[in-house]
């Protein structure tokens, strides 16, 4: 064989601490290298020609490059190799920055590491087999799941580039949290005005199928070719034949017993129940847990009052597939709470705010609805207790966020924006009322956002003092504020009539369980992980799936939509094909010495081991093997290390080729 | 039930009715107590404020000399002590460096660990029904607000305790003597602990605030399980007097006094009669039903 | 690769405590909740910002130190988990090993006193500890309100409890002075 050597000093990055010329030079008499050259930047075209050149002349069969990580290049340099004429995966990397230069700062030392590396990589390259790229076909179908903003805006992206779209929500209606907000930041236009007309165009939209009050139960398959399995929750009311004309909500006996989800618990609705009068779909649920009907079986109530027999006791929960080509991840996020949790649990409750017994001591999205027209108080700020409007009202930023005694060490981003605002419209509405902002830094970056914190300040007179709350506690109906302004170097007691909590925003509590369904990452917290943080923010390592807005991290809605119109983006980009090429590195079964045992179909991740009966021409069986499904297969190795009778291996990445870089070193 | 028994410094002299009434009350529930023989101070504040070496090494040789004396369990009444005590292990099992030092000091290797208790928690090892069994008194006419102070549950995460900013053990024995607690704020508030001789006015300032609250949520006796605490909130009632608001007396018992108080012990065991400010009319009152037959 | 700064106070303070005072973000919670805040010329988070920025004569001139009452407020509620009553205890030991004159005086002799106790005895005893403060403290007339009847109820030990080997207790003050932190 005939195998190339480059060596890249990528700038000084390498040549600072690695004699490049030397190890090229040294590189020479590897048995089998024909040239070794160095270069100051082999990425560049020039020295992508070099190599595109050394192959046509010395008709290489194998090429190494000692550069960067393969996560940087790998592919920049395998194109040099294909435009050369030369298969892609005769090629190897040797990582002479990340494995040695910028871990080592010896010039001597680095240089014998970097002949070793090279070495190493010679010796594999020289086992090295051509190989081509897996291809798949693409089902151009999308699944949303996630109704709120983000959802919608995803949804509706890729159902108006003409492709079909099933979205998925887990409540009975989309909309989501901004569906609750009264106004928003930094404009004050109202929340419902400008999102409900977004909702009603996806429930119209021929590409759309909505299935809400459903959740994903399992997917199965592959970029271009998943496979999910959708739980459609029984609502105990048939959707073919309901008008949603609310007749059975109004004869509802059992008003008191559950409270309102929607109204954050500010008030009670009855057990048969549309989240809000603006819902979509506008088809009811019942509450099972709290329904006279399911507990004794006598009333009848809603049955009585629908004239169109479309109550149902008996539903069941539905099971329905849906193949889909790309999926994005929209689930959102839900409000810390400060009450006493679980030992096991990662976070801990405020009890130096109460745990959350004090009526008034409320959080941002009860705040949204007491301010909101359609909430509980028809927009007028009361307090829950006794229906008092407040006088002094104390805002708290960062209860939970940046709290590491507590269990989170991250800024939940949105909250210094909707306190200005929520301190804004108190202010509004109750004119000689005394407005309080306890925070630690202004957060404002944002167009337009900078500007609204002044203005609270400014023409509102909400006043800022700067610090956290040491203490809560309830003193003759006023709730004592402890805190202390950190600007003065005073402790400050303000005896509030209403204290609203900027409580840290946290992902849905299930998305662990979402992510290991759909083999995403996701951090400690339970967001979800993009593959890049720069250049791939709304991808997930595993292809074909995309994230839009606070499932990911803390966001508003203008960035929830935007992350969501590039999640849409994405899929529409891999519509764009009929075809997938996929990377060959995948597990292949000797069927001569398989043993059938299925180990590695016990171990394996992705599904990707099926059976393959071997019969005789006869047709007789004569063994069952394992077979590996190339679409499924990640080539992560694990059925390679089980398999007791070494039946299995990953191609490109052979026992052979693994031994004979470890011999290289010996 | 056999337990070691650290009284500390506070217990022989101006708390002495802390340990009188501990005796008497673990007596009658079957409890033997074995005092760490030659016993010394634990350093309380002023080695902890001063030299962190001997507020290790003071604590450190008393738990030295229970497990000599083959002591697995330590109970230590005062909630200072049993706070040195449980730091003081701590630090030496999580810093070999200090552990060395402390054994220079001692002149002695430091081996094994011994449980340390404070006094509600071998209250609640006891049992509320063990305690509600012999009670020949029910408190039912008292009313009493739990406080806890700061050493007794802070910090939460070492001592393993109780909440450290909602605890509700105390309440919970209490129930058993029959006697109402109220709910209020300022159970964990500072008195102004170690203060209470070299700057008396914040310990006056501090402690009358804990009682106003006391008084404001309906109590009528504050119960304590910690001499430091007591004398506080007992012996300086009678600067809080000068205040500009006046002070209105209120009787502060500690915990093993109410519950010897329904066990029927005698006061005078109890050493009712040694506080600042006398329980008798309230216990006349309040105390006087017996448990029927 | 090591940077290598030269050693600070604040330095000082984390080896004696195990934790960075760079942990601190300044969020004043724990000046919020002192109890005795008002005493004190400094909020305990400014004590922390003069050890931050470098300030160490600032930081030991401060009473706040020396007033703390250890309660632990600070170092429960702290979101950043910074052990502020630790910190307090550091910054009054090497102000003592510096020989910085402590800010508040009687609260110094208190305490020297009260070791000095169980120094010679091995417990405190009330009668020889109140006359040794008084005596170094200048403050003789301190609460005679309440010392007679502490007197009468038996509560003040006349004569100290002495451990049995109060020449133990001597070496185990001397070894501790010997030994460096």
């Amino acid at each position: 064989m005939k195998i190339g050597v480059f060596i890249c000093y990528c700038g000084e990055n390498i040549g600072r601490t690695v004699d490049c010329a030397a190890v090229a030079q040294a590189c020479a008499s590897i048995p089998g290298v024909a040239v070794s050259v160095d270069y100051k930047y082999m990425c560049s075209d020039p020295g992508q020609n070099l190599i595109i050149n050394a192959i046509r002349e010395h008709r290489l069969d194998g090429v190494v490059v000692g550069s960067c990580s393969p996560h940087m290049h790998e592919k920049t340099f395998r194109k040099a190799c294909s435009n050369a004429g030369l298969n892609p995966f005769m090629f190897e990397m040797a990582n002479l920055r990340e494995h040695c230069s910028w871990i080592h700062d010896d010039i001597a030392v680095g240089t014998a590491k970097s002949i070793d590396l090279v070495r190493i990589a010679v010796e594999k390259v020289k086992r090295n087999e051509p190989l081509t790229p897996i291809r798949v076909p693409v089902t151009k179908r999308a699944l949303v799941i996630g109704g709120g903003i983000s959802g919608i805006q995803a949804a509706l992206d890729i159902a108006g580039a003409g492709f079909q779209v099933v979205l998925v929500e887990k409540e009975p209606s989309i909309g989501g949290h901004m569906s609750q907000l009264s106004e928003t930041f930094p404009t004050l236009d109202c929340s419902q005005c400008i999102l409900t007309p977004r909702m009603v165009e996806v429930y119209q939209h021929p590409n759309i199928t909505l299935m809400s009050y459903s959740e994903v139960e399992k997917v199965e398959g592959f970029i271009g070719n998943f496979s999910v399995t959708i739980r459609r929750k029984a609502r105990s009311v048939r959707a073919d034949l309901c008008t949603g004309c609310g007749d059975c909500v109004q004869k509802c006996p059992i008003k008191k017993k559950a409270y309102s989800e929607f109204e954050e618990g500010l008030a009670f609705r009855p057990a048969m129940y549309v989240p809000f009068p603006q819902a979509v779909p506008n088809i009811p649920v019942i509450d099972r847990a709290v329904c006279t009907y399911y507990k004794t079986g006598k009333c009848q109530a809603c049955v009585k009052a629908c004239g169109r027999g479309a109550i149902d006791f008996e539903q069941q929960d539905e099971f329905v597939t849906e193949a889909v080509g790309a999926i994005v991840v929209a689930t959102g996020y839900k409000l810390y709470t400060i009450d006493k949790k679980p030992d096991d649990s990662q976070y801990k409750g405020y009890g130096e705010y109460g745990y959350g017994v004090y009526k008034d001591v409320i959080d941002g999205l009860q705040f949204e609805r007491l301010a909101s027209a359609s909430g509980p108080t028809g927009g007028e700020i009361r307090r829950p207790s006794d229906k008092a409007v407040p006088k002094k009202i104390v805002f708290i930023q960062c209860v939970g966020s940046r709290d590491e005694s507590k269990g989170f060490s991250y800024c939940s981003k949105i909250c210094c924006m909707y306190t200005a605002k929520h301190a804004m419209l108190y202010k509004h509405k109750v004119h000689e009322g005394e407005a309080y902002v306890f925070y630690m830094d202004i957060r404002s970056g944002g167009k337009g956002y900078e500007e609204f914190v002044r203005r609270a300040i400014e023409e509102d007179h909400v006043k800022y003092i700067r610090g956290r709350v040491s203490r809560i506690y309830e003193k003759d109906g006023k709730y004592i504020v402890r805190g202390e302004d950190t600007i003065a170097g005073m402790q400050v007691e303000i005896d509030a009539d209403m204290v609203v909590l900027a409580t840290a925003m946290v992902p849905q509590p299930e998305s662990a369980v979402l992510a290991q369904k759909l083999g995403i990452a996701y951090d400690n917290h339970g967001y979800f992980v993009e593959v890049h943080p720069k250049l791939r923010p709304v991808e997930c390592s595993t292809g074909g799936i995309f994230l839009a807005g606070a499932c990911h991290s803390p966001r508003d809605i203008p960035e929830s939509v935007s992350m969501a119109s590039a999640a849409a983006a994405k899929a529409l980009v891999l519509f764009g094909s009929d075809v997938l090429e996929r990377e060959p590195v995948v597990a292949k079964v000797n069927e001569s010495t398989c043993a059938g045992c299925f180990y590695c179909q016990k171990v394996c991740a992705y599904n990707a081991v099926e059976r393959r009966e071997i019969r005789d021409r006869a047709g007789n069986l004569r063994k069952v093997v394992a077979y590996v499904n190339e679409g499924l297969c990640q080539g992560c190795g694990t059925c390679n290390a089980t398999c007791p009778s070494k039946s299995v291996e990953l191609i490109g990445f052979t026992d052979e080729q693994l031994y004979a870089e470890i011999h290289a070193l010996a | 039930m056999n337990i070691g028994y650290f009284p500390g410094c506070s217990l022989t002299g101006t708390s002495k009715e802390y340990d009188m009434s501990l005796r008497e009350v673990l007596a009658a529930l079957d409890v033997r107590l074995d005092e760490i023989a030659d016993w010394s101070c634990c350093g309380a504040s002023s080695a902890h404020v001063t030299n962190h070496l001997l507020s290790v090494a003071l604590p450190a040789r008393n738990l030295q000399l229970a497990k000599e004396q083959g002591m697995a369990e330590v109970m230590a009444p005062c909630a200072a002590c049993y706070n040195r005590l449980v730091s003081a292990q701590h630090e030496i099992a999580t810093r070999p460096e200090l552990k060395g030092r402390v054994e220079y000091v001692l002149e002695q290797k430091i081996d094994g660990a011994v449980t340390v208790l404070n006094i509600i928690e071998l209250f609640q090892r006891i049992g509320t029904d063990a305690i509600a069994a012999k009670k020949t008194l029910d408190l039912d006419g008292m009313t009493v607000a739990c406080y806890y102070g700061c050493l007794l549950v802070r910090p939460a995460a070492l001592l393993g305790f109780d909440d450290a900013e909602q605890p509700q053990s105390m309440e919970a024995l209490i129930a058993a003597t029959g006697a109402k607690t109220v709910d209020w704020n300022f159970k964990t508030e500072c008195c102004g602990a170690a203060h209470s001789i070299a700057r008396t006015d914040i310990v006056v300032d501090l402690s009358k605030k804990i009682l106003d609250d006391a008084r404001a949520h309906g109590a009528d006796a504050v119960i304590v399980a910690c001499p430091m605490c007591h004398s506080n909130l007992d012996m300086r009632q009678r600067k809080m007097k000068n205040a500009a608001d006046g002070h209105a007396d209120i009787p502060v018992l500690y915990l093993t006094e109410l519950i010897g108080l329904a066990l029927g012990i005698e006061h005078k065991k109890l050493g009712l009669d040694l506080h600042f400010i006398n329980p008798g009319p309230l216990l006349a009152r309040a105390a006087r039903k017996e448990v029927a037959a | 690769m090591h940077h290598a700064h030269p050693h600070t106070f604040s330095d000082d303070i984390a080896e004696l405590t195990g934790q960075d005072p760079s942990l601190c973000y300044q969020c004043g919670k724990c000046s919020a909740g002192c109890p005795v805040r008002a005493y004190t010329e400094s909020p305990p988070n400014r004590v922390v910002r003069y050890v931050q920025l470098g300030f160490d004569d600032e930081a030991l001139a401060s009473q706040t130190p020396w007033l703390c009452a250890g309660c632990m407020t600070c170092s429960t509620r702290c979101p950043k988990e910074f052990d502020l009553a630790a910190f307090m205890d550091a910054v009054r030991q090497l102000g003592i090993a510096r020989g910085v004159k402590p800010p508040v005086a009687d609260m110094r002799s208190f305490h020297e006193s009260f070791l000095s106790q169980i120094e010679s005895h091995g417990r405190a005893y009330e009668l020889g500890l109140v006359f040794s403060y008084k005596m170094a403290s200048l403050h003789l007339m301190q609460d005679v309100d309440v010392a007679p009847e502490m007197f009468l109820k038996g509560k003040i030990g006349v004569f100290p409890h002495n451990v049995r080997n109060t020449d133990a207790m001597k070496n185990i003050f001397r070894r501790a002075a010997e030994v460096k932190e």
